[in-house]
Parts: structure tokens; sequence; C-alpha cells
């Protein structure tokens, strides 16, 4: 690998950002698809893993008595601290990061080289998980007012549309390719949402090219159209999603938003949510507040508030719920638009239909939430997630908003969704990971060109063979949460919107709470389905045991079985943790015995016993991917990971892979 | 003084209650001498609401036309509205209730007259006395005694008559100590670690002031706990600065030529007013009704509120590893060793003692450690946080305990045996009941107000069966292990069961937690199941 200057360095230490105590001491090493941290000594061997494509920034910070330290941020949140001995071999680290962190052709991608061992047929098969037209069908389209509209069919019209896209039945290809000429990107108006109870729904697309006074005759009848499709109402809702100084500004440049004036039947709505680029700004600084060094409270608070994060997720909320009223209330069908329609529109969109559809809230319906108003409808995830190098200004965390807008819904409605927190967070990994191919690129055409369903793996396969991580105990098919539409609160809310410290503040297990609920629940929930077997079995045992007077001991050792797995999450239950620096008076008194701290490091590994499917385990991070991805590079063939005593065969294996 | 001589409108009709997330319903309201209550005519929802009126806070009146309205505010926070036809009624109803509401004589209170309408199975009076907790102590070690030196509250006011103390130390020398700390409070043991034997131990102030006397009783007193060439940490709950300052009046601290074995670490926990203050303006911004999301987030840190939490918690944690992982004895005091003293007692030892984290102990826990160790409720409960009266002993300091405890068991929500309703009655009954447990400042009060006589204990309704079951956290598994709690910002949150108790819509919350209680028991119900057959086989 040609970029690996430095594939390997002994004596790092590696900088626990919460306590300075806590440094350990260990090997670095360079692969071609992750950063490697293995610790020295120790049985444990503890290792962290990081994928290059999930870097977002390494800095190079003055040399220091004890070395050279190098801080490498990433795109989950994660913030490793290294202390690399000599400052020549820190640069070449860093010389050779920065060009792993940004590959410039797809093929470098990760997701091109890791293989699950699966066959042709199951990659197949994981692909066909989410279907699109499936997902149509199931809210009533094609019907007497929608139709499937092939004039997209080789992007002719519009490169960053899907081929497939429903359109009102009485919208001829003449309107809609005149339409879309009046659009910016020719992104027209698209069916987003439909609702089969009363006809509204939600279209989706980009601005138009009004400027001061221009118009369309095939837009105007575009609208007309959408507003045909449901004959309950007399008129259509249309919501730009900009600030309104924002989209006055586009007049200027030949774009802007509909004139009432011009258009017959709708109404216009302005929901301010600010750019990409505000974004952008808003989560720099809420993670410079995430990563101060023990903040007092008013430094947190004051950093969060001065942040403006948590009211940006709180417009995007609004406009969904503003959405999400109009269609199941007052039955009136929207169209939704910001500049271009695949940043802004997509946020409010799938913020929308979650609130509508219970099948949106369960772990299937998600995926095809995200397959269809994100990947489908050309949000363009290689710009805004930076999977390529590229302009630096494209990025900006947009799917990162709805996710946490999902989850802010979580904690409203604790019962509503079928999948729990650890879900999100790992799509959220994925998003940046490149591991599956299914978020690569800026549109469908992209993506076809490069083959992307031959030559990589779904994410959503992935997930859905580990479902039983991602479930929410709390989730209940009948329970009424699931039912209809969800109503959060409006007013007074905005206490309801909090710091989500499981996603920012991710990698900082001490900063979370020691015991899991879920976890908890999950497992007594397991056990019980263990227990409803259990006694079908003993019930038709008893049964037979009335006629004949043989066996039962069998049953007797099933029991104890039973009552060892029980112990089980008992002991996971009960687990200690070590107390933080409260305070600096302590440390120059009396030092602690060698034994207490070994203790404290036995605490610390139960507290790191993760689920398998956890991509953030740091002690076997990626465990099938990395692990793999090393034996099957790794020319002695062995599935050894990076070891001291491992002798120069397995480094060289690792270090020449790629 | 006869109620009804306060009550010049008993009763009146078509009255309209007007309660947050609930639409409004139209009743008769009626005036008692302790209740306000609230009847609504529906047939389909024929609810009551029953207010007592020491649980008023402060109440507003303001007329349209002859609709007179009046805003009641109450101590839990919660906040009604009631309009009454007709001005003159509407001002008696007003007048009665700011006169009720601020009844001077404690005697006069509700628990005074309460009659309960259950069986006492065990008189909550008696079940925490400190002579068990002594046994208890007995089991593993004999370094300790009771003392009776208090017995007639001479010693000490607000001690309780009896006291563990080193048994090195005889009455005439906790006298003399006595005498060298602010209001007669000598160290006194507030908790044994029986891991490694090292003792939490919490006063008040020594009387130094600017001469630097000293007491050769209370050097001996406070070296008596430590194993020979060990040390130990004195917690002062003042600033240094604040320390230094209190010399000028008489106080101090313990200084270390006198106190060679013992360092001293100070920690900044908030005092009285600053702390009612912060109260009121949390509570003020929770109201808030604007929609403007800046604004919630800089009030909030204005309130300071968190950051008191933050404060409080890490000083806890600080003398819990002190105590765990220096294995050093600690001395606790602050002032007046009523407050802020007891704050960090009772939560280090929510952190080292497991068994502070079941309901019976966490129950004794409030005994020994606020009651008998003589924290003034009536005096900082009297008011809370919609008060305009400017009276200076009000203070949330058993609030912000109540929190604290909250904010551990967010982070260990398996390992306490009690749920956040728990702490939530408690808090409730801490300002306004019918039982007379919280009534009085210290046990010298309650034993002249014959409190055990007269009234009911909280206890003795909160341990039936029935009322437990309402308290207990399904998720309990006992843990035998300190919980080391995260005190940093990003781990703590605000007490939404308390503050925005009545400004949120629960059912969504409740609902969860009902599933949570259904998984438990249903396993619980398989399991019993399952045991039955294997029986009926084994026969």
């Amino acid at each position: 690998m040609e970029h690996i200057r430095m594939p390997k360095v002994e004596n790092v230490r590696l900088l626990d950002r919460l306590s300075s105590r806590r440094a350990v001491v260990g090997t670095l090493y360079l692969t071609a698809t992750h950063v490697i941290f293995v610790e020295n000594g120790s049985e444990t061997r503890k290792e962290t893993w990081v994928l290059h494509s999930q870097i977002s920034s390494i800095e190079k910070q003055a040399t220091t008595a004890t070395g050279c330290p190098l801080l490498i941020r990433c795109k989950n949140f994660q913030v490793i601290q290294l202390v690399i001995p000599q400052e020549r071999d820190c640069h070449d680290v860093y010389i050779s990061l920065i060009r792993l962190a940004r590959p410039v052709k797809y093929e470098e991608l990760y997701c091109f080289s890791f293989n699950p061992k699966l066959d042709k047929e199951e990659r197949e098969q994981g692909w066909k998980l989410v279907d699109l037209n499936e997902e149509y069908n199931r809210m009533g389209v094609p019907n007497s007012y929608w139709q499937i509209s092939d004039v997209n069919r080789d992007y002719g019209v519009c490169d960053s549309y899907p081929t497939e896209v429903y359109v009102p039945k009485s919208a001829t290809a003449h309107i809609i390719v005149g339409s879309s000429k009046f659009r910016s990107r020719r992104r027209f108006p698209a069916l987003s949402y439909y609702c089969k109870d009363n006809n509204a729904s939600i279209c989706r697309s980009s601005q138009p090219l009004s400027g001061f006074s221009a118009r369309c005759l095939e837009d105007e009848q575009m609208l007309q159209a959408i507003r045909k499709a449901n004959p309950g109402s007399d008129f259509i809702y249309v919501v730009d999603t900009r600030p309104k100084l924002n989209a006055m500004a586009n007049r200027a440049a030949g774009k802007g938003y509909e004139n009432e004036d011009n258009y017959s039947n709708i109404k216009f709505q302005f929901i301010g949510i600010e750019n990409i680029h505000v974004m952008r700004n808003s989560l720099q600084k809420m993670l410079e507040v995430c990563e101060l060094k023990s903040p007092s409270m008013s430094d947190f608070l004051w950093g969060l508030e001065n942040s403006g994060w948590l009211k940006h997720i709180k417009a995007i909320m609004d406009a969904g719920i503003f959405i999400a009223k109009a269609v199941a209330e007052e039955g009136v069908s929207v169209l939704v638009h910001c500049s271009d329609g695949w940043d802004r529109t997509a946020q409010v969109c799938s913020v929308a239909s979650l609130l509508l559809d219970p099948y949106y809230r369960t772990m299937k319906g998600f995926m095809v939430l995200i397959e269809k108003d994100w990947v489908s409808f050309g949000h363009k995830f290689n710009h805004r997630y930076g999977n390529l190098d590229g302009d630096p200004k494209e990025i900006s965390p947009v799917i990162d908003q709805f996710i946490e807008c999902v989850w802010q819904l979580m904690e409203q409605f604790p019962c509503a969704f079928e999948f729990n927190e650890r879900f999100l967070i790992h799509i959220q990994h994925h998003i940046y990971s490149c591991q599956f191919g299914n978020f690569l690129c800026n549109s469908q055409k992209e993506r076809r060109e490069l083959k992307i369903k031959e030559r990589t793996y779904s994410l959503w396969a992935h997930l859905w063979k580990n479902r039983s991580d991602y479930l929410n105990p709390l989730y209940r098919p009948g329970h009424s949460q699931t039912q209809g539409t969800l109503h959060p609160q409006i007013a007074p809310c905005n206490f309801l919107y909090k710091f989500w410290s499981g996603m920012y503040n991710r990698f900082e297990k001490g900063l979370h709470p020691r015991q899991s609920v879920t976890d908890y629940l999950m497992a007594v929930k397991e056990e019980t389905q263990q227990l409803e077997e259990e006694l079908e079995v003993l019930q038709e045992r008893l049964a037979n045991l009335q006629r004949s007077q043989s066996g039962n001991n069998k049953v007797k050792s099933k029991q104890q079985d039973k009552s060892k797995q029980f112990g089980l999450y008992t002991s996971n239950n009960s687990l200690a943790n070590t107390p933080q620096e409260y305070s600096n008076d302590l440390k120059s008194f009396p030092s602690r015995s060698p034994s207490q701290g070994d203790e404290d490091s036995a605490l610390i590994l139960t507290q790191d016993n993760l689920k398998s499917s956890d991509p953030d385990l740091s002690a076997n991070s990626d465990q099938e991917s990395g692990v793999e991805d090393l034996s099957c590079r790794s020319p002695s063939g062995g599935g050894c990971l990076p070891s001291e005593d491992s002798g120069k065969d397995s480094d060289e294996a690792v270090f020449l892979a790629g | 003084m006869e109620f009804a001589e306060l009550i010049k409108t008993p009763r009146a009709d078509n009255v309209v209650l007007h309660c947050p997330f609930h639409l409004a319903v139209e009743g008769t309201l009626c005036l008692t001498g302790h209740h306000l209550i609230f009847s609504s005519r529906r047939q389909d929802n024929a609810e009551e609401l029953w207010l007592l009126h020491s649980n008023i806070d402060s109440i507003e009146k303001r007329f349209v036309g002859s609709l007179g309205t009046i805003v009641i505010k109450c101590k839990d926070l919660r906040i009604i509205q009631l309009d009454i036809p007709g001005m003159e009624e509407c001002l008696n109803i007003a007048s009665s209730i700011e006169v009720l509401s601020t009844l001077d004589s404690v005697t006069l209170m509700y628990p005074f007259f309460y009659r309960p309408m259950f069986e006492v199975l065990e008189d909550g009076w008696s079940s925490f006395l400190l002579e068990q907790e002594f046994e208890h102590l007995s089991s593993v070690t004999n370094e300790w005694r009771l003392s009776y030196v208090n017995k007639e509250f001479s010693v000490c006011p607000s001690y309780p008559p009896v006291a563990i103390v080193p048994k090195s130390i005889d009455d005439e020398a906790l006298r003399k100590v006595a005498l060298f700390r602010h209001g007669g409070r000598f160290p006194v043991l507030s908790y044994y670690h029986k891991k490694n034997g090292m003792a939490m131990m919490r006063s008040s102030q020594p009387l130094t002031g600017t001469n630097g006397r000293r007491c050769k009783e209370d050097e001996k007193l406070v070296n008596s706990t430590l194993r020979s060439g060990r040390r130990g940490f004195v917690i002062d709950t003042r600033p240094l600065a604040l320390a230094q300052q209190a010399r000028a009046k008489g106080g101090g601290f313990e200084q270390e030529v006198h106190y060679p074995q013992w360092r001293r670490i100070h920690k900044y926990i908030e005092r009285f007013h600053i702390l009612q203050e912060s109260f009121i303006k949390l509570v003020e911004a929770c109201n808030d009704q604007s929609h403007n999301m800046d604004r919630w987030l800089s009030k909030l840190e204005a309130s300071n509120w968190l950051s008191h939490i933050k404060e409080l918690l890490t000083a806890a944690c600080l003398a819990a590893q002190c105590i765990d992982r220096e294995g050093a004895s600690v001395l606790v005091h602050g002032s007046e060793g009523t407050d802020s003293t007891l704050q960090v007692t009772s939560l280090a030892q929510i952190i080292l003692d497991p068994r502070c984290r079941t309901i019976r102990g966490f129950e004794a826990l409030v005994v020994r450690e606020w009651l008998q160790a003589g924290h003034p409720f009536q005096q900082r409960c009297a008011q809370s946080a919609y008060s305009n009266s400017k009276q200076k002993w009000e203070a949330p300091v058993f609030l912000l305990f109540l929190e604290c405890v909250w904010q551990i068991h967010r982070q260990f929500p398996c390992s306490f045996e009690f749920n956040e309703q728990f702490l939530i009655m408690l808090f409730e009954h801490a300002y306004a009941s019918q039982f007379g447990t919280f009534l009085g400042n210290n046990e010298n009060e309650r034993a002249k107000l014959k409190l055990p006589q007269k009234t009911m204990s909280l206890w003795s309704w909160v341990n039936r069966p029935e009322e437990l079951s309402r308290f207990q956290n399904p998720l309990y598994e006992a843990n035998s292990l300190v919980i080391w709690p995260s005190v940093a910002p990003q781990s703590l949150q605000l007490w939404e069961g308390v503050f925005l108790r009545w400004n949120r819509p629960s059912k969504f919350l409740e609902e969860a937690e009902e599933e949570r209680i259904n998984i438990i028991k249903y396993n619980k119900e398989l399991q019993a199941k399952l045991n039955s057959h294997v029986m009926a086989e084994g026969r």
C-alpha cells in the first residue's frame, strides 16, 4: 500500500480524555483500511480499530517532552488522542493518514474490499430486503389518482432522481418535462408519501426558477394535478423549508419560490430551517463543547445553547409536525421543497412520514424510509459525508439531524418504535463507514454505473441479521403508541429537546448510564420466551405423565440450565465502575495499592461487555469486518490479529495488505 | 381558634377548574379547615380534587367583570386556576385560602387533625431507632458506643438524645467538645464502611475564632477514628475564603498544626438563599411558555440549579472516594452542619452502602441523616418556588438531595429498590403532608410537640404492602458494589419528574413504565408456573 509510510509504531500512548491518569501504552498499526491500536501486555490485549473512512480530521500538535501528540477526530464522534515518541514517526503517520482518510476513487472505499463471506445469492437477497416498489404498493399506489411515470427512465429528465417516480395521473409527460425545466436541477414535484385513508399526499421537488416574475404553465398545471389527486381538499400547501430571507435572495439568481397569485389554490408557507453551512458550523460548535475537558455546568449549557444545535433540531421537527398535521388532520396535500430539494426536503418529508405512518417506526419500515426519502431521491451522501476527498463546504450533518429527530421522538414516545437507540447509532456509523454500499455516491444513477449491488453488500441485511440487538423491549404491535399518527407536544416544548450524549459522546462510556434498561429488559424477554417454550414442553410432558409414570429426569436438568442463564444477566447487571476525578486534591495523597489498580481494570472490562454486532466495540471492533479483511489479504492466510508475540510474519501480513 | 371563622364562603357552585393538559371542568368548590375540595358534577367524570391548604405556596386573584379567577400555585409546583362567579365569593375564598395556607401555629396543621383510614401495621415513629443501627454496627466493630449525653437536649439542642461516638471518648469529653463546636454539634458517626473499617463522621465547624482556640478533647475525638499511622480527610463544604471569614464570627476550621493527621479539602456547596433563588429561577424557566429554544437553555443555565447538583454530587463522590478508594476516614462539616453537611454524608452513603438503595434502608437514611440529625425541615420547607414573601430560612436543601439520588438512580437504574415516584413522594411530604414526620426542626421540637403521640408517621403509611407496591422499581436487582456516578454535565439531566411534571404530557412515559412492569411481572409469573409444574411433576 503505497500511502502507508509507517506501518507500525511502538510505545505509543493512547490518552483517556476524561482521565489523564488512564493513558495506556501500546503499538499503533496502519493498514489499508484501519488504524489499529493494540495495548501492550496483559492477557486482555484491548484493541481500538478505526476505519480510515471514519476519520474527519487529523491534528498534529506541538511536540512535548513525552512525545508528539496526534489528535484524530472521527465522523462517528470518536476522538482519539495519541502520543508518539518520535516526531519523525508522528509525521509519517500523519502524512499517511491524511492520504488514507481522503480517498479519491470509489474503489478505494472499504465496501469494495469488505467480505463478510456471503455467497452471491445471499448478497442478492440482502439487496432485495428493502424494495421500494413494494413500499409504494403498501402505501396504496398506483391507484386511480397516482401512477408510476417512466419519463425519467434513462435519467433523461433529472439525473439525481430515481428512474421510477410516482406522479398524479393527470400529469402528462409534457407537464412533467415542462415543470422540470422550471425547477432547480430539474427536480420536478414527485410523490414522497401517500395517505390512503384520506388521499392526502406529501410531494417533493426543488425550488421553482421563478426569479422576480417568471412563470411556467406546466409547473402550475403540475401543482393543480397534485391538488386534483386529492378530491377531498380544494387547496394544497406549498412548504418552503428555508428561512424567508434565503428564499428571497434566491430570486435574484433566477430561482425563488411560488407566487400565490400565479398558482391557483395553493397556500404558501415558509419554515425557517437553516442551510447546510449553518448546520455544519452548529455541529462543529457543539462538538467543541463535547470535547471540553471537565467543563462546568455553565460552560456546557452555555456552549450547547450557543451552538444553536437543538434549535435547528426543533425547527426540523416543527416542519415535520406541520406537514403531518396538514395531511392527517386537515386532509390537505403538501408540496415540500427547499433549494435543491435533497437536504431539508429529505429531512422534513421523512420526519413527517415517520409521524404519520407507524410502519416507518418499525425496523424494516425505517430502512425503507431512508431508502425512499434519502437514497432514491438523490441525497448527496458522498458530498455531505465526505466519503471521497472533495469540497469541505459540501459536508454537512443533514442525515445526522434526521436521526437525532428520531431519537428525540423515541424519548417522548418510548413505546412507539420497534427499534432502539443502538439501531440509530449504528446506522449513523455506517453512513460514514463505507463498509456497505448503500450510501455510496450522490444518486441512483451513479450507484448503478458503479454496479454497487454486484460489488458490495447491503447494510440493511447486516442489521436485519442482528435485529435482536436493535429491538426496543417496550415495543408491542398492539400498543396504542404503535397505532396511527404521533402527536408531539407543540408548546411549551423547548425542554423536551435534549442533548444526545449517547451519540455525540458515544465513545465516552463513563458518561452514560452504567446499567442499560434496554439490555436488561431484552434479557428478561428472551428468558420469558425460553420459559414459555419450556412450559409448553412441560405441559405436554405432564399430559403424557398422567398416562405413563416415567421420565421426569430430563425436565429437571433443563430447569437447572435455565437458572444458569438467568444468572448471566444478573451478573451483567450488577456491574461496578470506577470513580472519576472528583477532585484534584487527592492526586498528591496516598497512592493506591496495586491490588486496587487491578480491580479497576477488571471492572472496566465487565463494563465493556458489549454486543458483538456493535461497531464501537473497542476490544474487537469490526469483529467480522476487520478480522475478515486482514485474513483474506494476509499472505500467510492466518486470521490472527496483529500481536506483539506473533512475530514478524504476522506483522508483515498486516502491513503488506493492499 | 375555629377554622369556621376563617371561612366566610365555604362553598361555591359553577366553578371552573383549569389544569394543564386537562379539559376545563365545571363543578363545586368547598373549603374546609385544611382542604380545598373541588368536585365536578359530570357523571362520567366524577373526579375530585383535594388540595391541602398547606400545599398552597401562593395565590393570585384577578377579575373580569364579576367573574373572578384564582390562580393557585402549589408547593409541589403544580398550578391550577379556578374561575369563580361572583366577586364577593371569589374574594372571600381567596382570603380564606391565604389565611389557611399560612397558619403560624404548628399544632393547627393538618397532621394534628388527620385520622387515618387504614389500620396501622407498624408504627413508623419507632421503625428506625438509632439503637437498632448501633446493634447492626456492633456486629462488625466494637470501636463505637452509644452516648446518651444529650438525653435532655442540653448538650446540643439540634441533636437527637442518642448519638454514636468513639468508644474511647467519655460523656464528659463530649460535653467539652460540644462547647467547641457550633451549636454544640460534636462529631458523631454518620457511616461505618464495613469493607475497610473506615468511618465517616459529621459535625459543625470548630469554634477556633481569630485567635486559634483549640480543644484537646476535640482533637482526641477526631483522631480516635484513625487507625495508627493512617490519615484522614476533613471535607469542609465551604471554600477556604469563607471558612477563614467564619473565624471573625467565632467559627473556623481544623488547623493543620492541631490536627496534623488530617488533610482539609474545601468544596463549595451553596447555602440557603442562593439555593432558594436558584430554585425559583429554575421553576420560572420551566413554566416559560415561549417557543424560543435559546431562551430555555440560557434560563436553565442562569438558574444554576444543575451546577448546584454537580457540585453536590462531586463533593459526595469525593467523600466516598476518600473512604472506599483511599482507605481514609472522613469528617464532613460546613458551618452549622445541618444542611450541606447532611447532603454530603447521606449521598456518600447512597454511593457506598447498598442498604441505602433499598426502600427500608433509604427511609432509615432519611430518618437518621436528616430528621434525627436536625435538618430544620420546618424552616427550609415553609415555602416553595412560588412564594413571594421574603423569608430567609427557606431553601430546597432536601429537594437537592433527592434530585442527586435521582441522578444516581438514572445512571444505575437497576440498583435501587425504589422508583422515581418514591423520591417525588418524599419531596411532596416534606413540603405538605397529612403526616407529622417532617414537622418541627429537630428531635427536640418534635418531642415537645408530642408528634409521635399526636400525629401519624409517614412511614406507617408508606410501608404498608399496598402502598409499597407503588414505589417499587421493577428492574431492581441487589447490587452489593459501590456505585460511582458520573458528574460530567453530559451525564446530568433536569429532573423532569418534578420540574416538568405538570408541564408535559405524562401519558406516554407512564405507559412505558407500565410496559416495563408488565414485562417483569409476566416473566415472574412464568417462572412461578414452571416451578410449580416441576414440583407437581416431582410428586
